[in-house]
């Protein structure tokens, strides 16, 4: 009995492979399993290799494996890309139409199925995926039942016609290749999972989920990858409690439209990628300077320019602390669990409305893409807060002045008001101003607006601003990380320990501003520091040296190629340093 | 009930004596109240550009954004709390230059806001640079030797996004600008009402004499029908643009707002944010 394996599917794009993983992994959902999900796609609708590999446990898993268990391939492609994965005793599933053969020097088992022959018998090639699915869950030896249900959720609103077919297909598949195979795989079964039903989901449903949750009610935006899925799970959601999402002609149009929406006193985000946070960055500015609450999500990919529009790839950070032009309040903060991506969107309306500032949310794309099994989401802890907005119309105000909109207070929050209060009536603009919102080129009040905006953060920190695991007084090895990485480290500490390594680790969740203090003594107690980020310069590094320093400790691991790291990188890397 | 005294301000215009932008403001501030609205109802957001300056001038809730933005901003005040009334405002440089690509969206996408252009052919912020409502041969201090690209029409341009409403006004018609605006605050949909809005320290060529000699009132013109867009595009057409008055109206168009599937007649603003533990956990559901 094992406790984990991983199963990757490989195809042609527009071939099934996201429609087979999606109803694999909710059959492994059911039963109770851990899962960890990584796409790897192309910027194109049809053809090109895709696939997608889905690591499978009975524990809590938070990282792809080095190595694959079983493949499933529709092409001789997918198995020349990807059989080097393949762990000595592993298994490919592939299509006997088009003669497969394992690459020279890998030792895997070969089960050849006539998945189109099975597939077109029953009406249409399309239905091949299922033949496949069918024969790798057969050859796990998992309850066929559980697997037909999830078939019939894929397809039911098809009618029960092609449900059936479906199954057909799926059982055809699992008999074949348990003909061959003379029965499930006595290597590849899984210990039982506990049973329980767990959440799984995508980081950008988690966040979706969480605005819905934070009381967001409006979005604009722009489609991109890898953002777009925020906005489809919306446009189906918000309408239910009255919102709405708009798909504007840009993203300044996004930005600056969730801009009036927030001035107009609803809680609106907008989402997107590299490319289009770059085109709304003067907006920030103006959030910034009118105290205009403001959440935008940074789903980051490969950049600069398109760059690799579907690849990992974490370097964002710098444009979004520093993209704007001229001074501003602003929070950045960077999810590092699916977990986080929900609770971040609340908290993060939340400070956007507290501080009055623009808060943005970096993802990565492996966060914001990769499927996984989510710990359960609590509803207790959905608090809103939307610090100091007044209610109800006010009383009139003295000879007859304006709101003080701007009013110096000793947090630097000023009471806010939206549009339609009686007596709310103010100014604002992005143009330097006094309290009641009127543009003032005064020398004294510009100092004193700038102080009030920008000391409204220096106190800002959000829950778990960093997050260590630090079991080691002084630690070999310190790693710092941001974003989906986290899990990845944590296995490659696994193996650092039995090599007699020893090491902690900490996750920077708050770019900006940077917590500086929280991260100090953990510096000064270890040996010797690694940060690991998905960039070229070392963003988070410079980050750290910038503002706290221990140039001579930090060493930098650097991944830029466009795929996530492996747990063997980090460990390699590691026992080098040591 | 207020009155247009109502909807000013303490606040001395920066604009230049002459500045046609003082009446379009006068007319705003009487439209306002003559469709009814108290001070608190109405928010007008406007671009940058001597004539963004409008909203700080305005006894209104008031946006003063960033070049170009008006539009979407003022969108998103209008989705926030559809319950207002939101007046857009800017020159012919931030509704046709920069902003051009939300103006055409903001037609398309028909949210019922007001959008009131002060077109005066002239970068005058900039101190005196060519906009895309220069005539060809305008000679600015971008164009010394006269601008040599095509002049737009927002009119034209207008009709073919399918615009719900479309009117030209003169700033110095206080009259006919200030019902056409009324009109336009009526109009259940997107307004355009484009003003010439003559600059007096820049452009010595699009004076106030000028316009008078050169604008043609649809007045003269009983049989005009504006709900006829075929109609509409030619009377453009023929006049090279330079009408004044309710040029097309389509009342029949639904508006954004009243189309969003699912969006409540109650501004959102006004709706409560907390879900439900019934509602978040039959969300979860479709992740199990």
């Amino acid at each position: 009995m094992i406790s984990q394996l991983s199963w990757k599917i490989g195809g042609q794009q527009g071939e099934g492979v996201e429609s087979t993983d999606r109803i694999f992994s909710t059959a492994l959902n059911r039963l109770g399993y851990y899962l960890y999900g990584y796409r790897h796609f192309s910027s194109r609708i049809k053809g090109g290799h895709t696939n997608n590999k889905i690591r499978i446990s009975t524990k809590p898993i938070r990282a792809i494996s080095d190595d694959l268990d079983i493949l499933v391939a529709f092409d001789q492609e997918s198995i020349d890309l990807n059989a080097s994965e393949l762990r000595p005793g592993g298994v490919v599933v592939a299509d006997a139409k088009f003669s497969p053969t394992i690459p020279e020097g890998v030792q895997a088992r070969l089960f050849a199925v006539p998945i189109t022959a099975i597939a077109e018998e029953l009406g249409t090639s399309l239905m091949k995926n299922m033949v496949a699915s069918g024969a790798s869950w057969g050859l796990l030896g998992l309850p066929m039942e559980v697997f037909n249900k999830a078939v019939e959720e894929e397809f039911g609103r098809k009618g029960p016609a092609i449900v059936e077919k479906n199954v057909e297909a799926v059982r055809r598949g699992a008999e074949f290749v348990l003909e061959q195979a003379g029965g499930p795989l006595d290597d590849f079964k899984l210990e039982d999972a506990d049973g329980k039903q767990k959440l799984f989901m995508i980081g950008n449903e988690a966040m979706a989920l969480g605005c819905v949750a934070a009381g967001c009610r409006l979005m604009a935006a722009y489609p991109i990858t890898p953002a777009s899925e925020i906005m489809e799970y919306l446009i189906k959601k918000l309408p239910k409690f009255g919102g709405t999402v708009v798909q504007t002609e840009d993203e300044i149009a996004a930005v600056t439209m969730a801009i009036g929406a927030n001035y107009g006193g609803v809680r609106t985000m907008t989402a997107s990628a590299g490319p289009g946070l770059a085109l709304m960055m003067e907006a920030i500015g103006l959030s910034g300077m009118t105290e205009t609450p403001l959440v935008i999500v940074d789903t980051q990919r490969g950049g600069p320019s398109t760059g690799l529009p579907t690849k990992q790839e974490q370097s964002d950070i710098n444009a979004l602390i520093y993209g704007t032009h001229g001074e501003i309040p602003k929070l950045v903060v960077a999810p590092s669990t699916i977990e986080e991506c929900f609770y971040d969107m609340i908290e993060g309306f939340n400070i956007s409305e507290q501080y009055q500032i623009p808060v943005i949310i970096a993802t990565d794309l492996q966060l914001s893409l990769g499927k996984q099994t989510s710990d359960a989401l609590d509803y207790d802890k959905i608090v809103i807060n939307r610090g100091k907005l007044l209610t109800g119309d006010l009383p009139p105000n003295e000879d007859n002045r304006l709101f003080k909109r701007y009013e110096w207070t000793e947090d630097g929050v000023s009471p806010r008001v939206i549009p339609g209060m009686k007596n709310g009536i103010h100014h604002v603009t992005g143009v330097e101003h006094d309290q009641e919102g009127r543009p003032s080129e005064n020398a004294l009040n510009r100092e004193k607006m700038m102080d009030k905006r920008l000391g409204k953060i220096s106190q800002l920190r959000v829950t778990n601003a960093i997050k260590a695991d630090a079991p080691n007084e002084n630690p070999d090895i310190l790693i710092i990380a941001m974003g989906s990485t986290g899990g990845t480290i944590e296995e490659a500490r696994t193996r650092l320990t039995a090599d007699g390594i020893t090491t902690n680790q900490i996750m920077v969740r708050q770019m900006h501003p940077f917590p500086s203090e929280m991260l100090q003594p953990h510096l000064e107690a270890a040996k010797q520091i690694v940060v690991m980020e998905n960039n070229a310069t070392g963003q988070l590094s410079n980050l750290i040296k910038q503002n706290i320093g221990y140039h001579h400790k930090i060493r930098n691991l650097l991944k830029y190629d466009g795929t996530p790291f492996l747990p063997s990188e980090i460990h390699k890397a590691c026992k080098e340093l040591n | 009930m207020a009155t247009f005294k109502e909807f000013r301000n303490n606040v001395k215009p920066n604009w230049c004596p002459g500045c046609g932008d003082f009446s379009v403001q006068a007319a705003i501030q009487r439209a306002a109240a003559n469709v009814g609205l108290e001070p608190e109802q109405l928010a007008v957001i406007s671009g940058i550009g001597c004539s963004g300056r409008i909203s700080g001038y305005i006894n209104a809730y008031g946006l003063h954004g960033i070049h170009g933005r008006s539009l979407p901003i003022a969108q998103g005040v209008k989705l926030a709390n559809r319950e207002l009334t939101v007046i857009a405002s800017g020159g012919d440089g931030d509704g046709f230059a920069i902003g051009m690509g939300h103006t055409v969206h903001a037609i398309r996408r028909n949210l019922d806001i007001t959008y009131i252009v002060m077109d005066n052919q002239i970068y005058g912020l900039t101190k005196g640079q060519t906009s895309p409502r220069s005539a060809e041969g305008f000679k600015t201090k971008s164009t010394p030797e006269g601008s040599i690209e095509t002049t737009l029409s927002p009119l034209e341009i207008a009709l073919s996004a399918g615009a719900t409403f479309v009117a030209q006004s003169f700033s110095s018609d206080l009259k006919q600008l200030t019902s056409l605006i009324e009109q336009g605050l009526n109009h259940k949909g997107f307004s355009l009402i484009n003003v010439f809005s003559p600059c007096v320290t820049f452009n010595k060529i699009n004076t106030y004499d000028w316009f008078k000699e050169n604008i043609v009132n649809l007045e003269q013109f009983p049989d005009y029908d504006p709900s006829n867009r075929i109609a509409a595009m030619t009377k453009i057409m023929e006049t090279n643009g330079m009408l004044t008055g309710l040029i097309y109206q389509n009342k029949e168009r639904k508006s954004y707002e009243q189309l969003a599937v699912g969006f409540k007649e109650q501004g959102l603003a006004k709706q409560d944010l907390q879900l439900s533990r019934e509602d978040f956990d039959k969300l979860l559901t479709e992740f199990k």
